[in-house]
């Protein structure tokens, strides 16, 4: 079932909601813990460092193949983890920018539970 | 002061798609081979290297069935789960309690036994390494973050995919000879260039095949007592890296493999232009690449033209995947650590197939998932 695990994840999946650093304004992803950081909402603008077309999937991302997956330099000082979405493979390229957006990441099976998160796509 | 310590016995499987063996079965092949190799050795503990029998829901704790099984029931231990880098993390662990007096002689078997799930089960197992909530979620694995990494550095230092080929096909030449290897043939750069994609612009024939097979090492105070050459565990290093490619300031720096290396080297008194006989997590070619520029063989941007030169072929001088490395071997992941001891053991005492002349000093890396934690060690032939 693994509610909980998603659950406690919602800000950052749903908002890309991190963390800012209270005295020298440093900006996280993911959320940081500790008094010193308080929750802060990224604008979810970057540019494409690298990406990767998945051919080969693990359980629970077969019916997806091929996929993208990429690392986005966002605007505001981290690097992101996500999938490309709404554009072909040929479109894409080192350094274009790029936005989130929300979108269906997974199914945890019978239990019917749907995972929901951020993904990046070429800036409208 | 901690005192030598020595590989005094050794002893492998095959590795293959072995459908007929468990874990235990070919774990006990090669420690029974390790055991007999070095006789009258007062063995204290088992570490044992398996990185996916949990993860794939086979077994866990597997150390305790293998030491009985080979009647070391009632010893000390270990089951370490530390992915590809499981195999370099026992050889340590047995080192160390040799070196500090704890034991005398300490057994270490790496075993894998992947071959009896599906790809996608066992991608899904090997993407564990991986930051669970912030890459495994989404879809990554590790074959897909090599392909993200080689596709920056193509990018970056304007190198193109044909470049990384000779890295596959110089794996697959030296595997020819291993009679322990997965794929025994030879491939053309050509064919690797042709081949499917398995994570764009990584090709099938540049992706390692993750396969079944145990390695067995027996660490000890004494040297092995017959005529052959005694070879001593010089220097060890282990270090760690963000898990997360996205929090690596610079991601085409493996720091865990230069930092680990550099103390291993630097407890061993050496440096790496001493190394004869070398190996490596090397599934594809970026990270052989990668791995090469953090032990500091050339400068960064550059290493692909070790493959173009031949410098990486077994006759060259800086011979790579001598046993046909995780490409033509097989990738044994948790256990490649102790393979990576049993081979170059045998490079050492001159008996190895693509044998490297007078090899005195020889060099091991392994490392889990992106090289979030790397182990080093280096030998030396006395």
């Amino acid at each position: 079932m693994e509610l909980a695990r998603h659950w406690r994840q919602r800000n950052a999946r749903y908002r890309l909601e991190g963390s800012r650093h209270r005295s020298d304004g440093t900006i996280a992803f993911p959320p940081r813990e500790g008094n010193e950081w308080e929750p802060y909402v990224l604008s979810g603008q970057g540019e494409l460092l690298t990406y990767a077309v998945v051919h080969q999937a693990p359980s629970g991302h077969e019916g997806e193949v091929p996929y993208m997956v990429a690392i986005v330099q966002l605007v505001e000082g981290p690097r992101i983890t996500a999938q490309l979405t709404d554009c072909d493979a040929s479109e894409v390229t080192i350094g274009m920018a790029v936005e989130m957006t929300t979108r269906l990441l997974g199914d945890t099976g019978a239990d019917g539970l749907l995972l929901y998160g951020y993904k990046f796509r070429p800036v409208l | 002061m901690m005192r030598p310590v020595y590989i005094a016995g050794t002893g492998l499987t095959a590795v293959g798609e072995l459908w007929e063996r468990t874990a235990l079965s070919l774990a006990t092949e090669a420690l029974r081979a390790a055991m007999t190799a070095s006789p009258q050795q007062p063995i204290g503990a088992l570490y044992v290297a398996n990185a996916l029998g949990a993860a794939l829901g086979q077994q866990s704790n597997l150390a305790p069935a293998i030491a009985a099984a080979v009647g070391l029931q009632g010893c000390e231990t270990l089951t370490i789960d530390a992915g590809g880098a499981a195999g370099g993390l026992a050889i340590r662990q047995a080192m160390l309690a040799v070196a500090s007096g704890a034991y005398d002689a300490v057994a270490v078997v790496g075993v894998e036994k992947v071959s009896d799930v599906l790809d996608e089960r066992r991608e899904a197992a090997l993407a564990l390494t991986t930051d669970g909530d912030w890459e495994g979620l989404h879809g990554v694995t590790l074959t897909s973050q090599w392909a993200m990494l080689m596709r920056k550095y193509m990018h970056d230092y304007a190198v193109a995919s044909a470049d990384f080929a000779a890295f596959p096909v110089n794996a697959h030449a030296n595997a020819v000879a291993n009679r322990h290897a997965l794929y025994r043939f030879a491939i053309t750069p050509d064919k690797v260039k042709n081949a499917g994609m398995v994570a764009d612009p990584l090709s099938l024939l540049d992706c390692a095949t993750v396969a079944d097979g145990a390695a067995a090492v027996i660490i000890s105070a004494q040297p092995h007592t017959s005529t052959v050459r005694a070879v001593r565990i010089a220097g060890s290093g282990v270090a760690s890296d963000a898990i997360a490619l996205h929090e690596r300031a610079d991601m085409l720096d493996l720091a865990a493999v230069r930092l680990a290396t550099t103390r291993a080297l630097h407890q061993a008194n050496l440096t790496i232009n001493d190394v004869q006989a070398l190996d490596m997590t090397d599934p594809h070619a970026i990270c052989a690449v990668l791995t090469l520029e953090a032990l500091g063989y050339t400068p960064r941007g550059t290493a692909t033209t070790l493959g173009a030169s031949g410098a990486i072929s077994a006759n060259g001088t800086v011979p790579l995947a001598l046993t046909g490395g995780c490409k033509a071997r097989g990738d044994v992941v948790g256990a490649l650590g102790v393979y990576q001891i049993v081979e170059l053991t045998a490079q050492l005492r001159g008996t190895a197939a693509n044998q490297v002349a007078n090899a005195t000093v020889a060099l091991a890396t392994c490392s889990a998932g992106l090289a979030s934690t790397a182990v080093t060690h280096v030998l030396v032939a006395e």
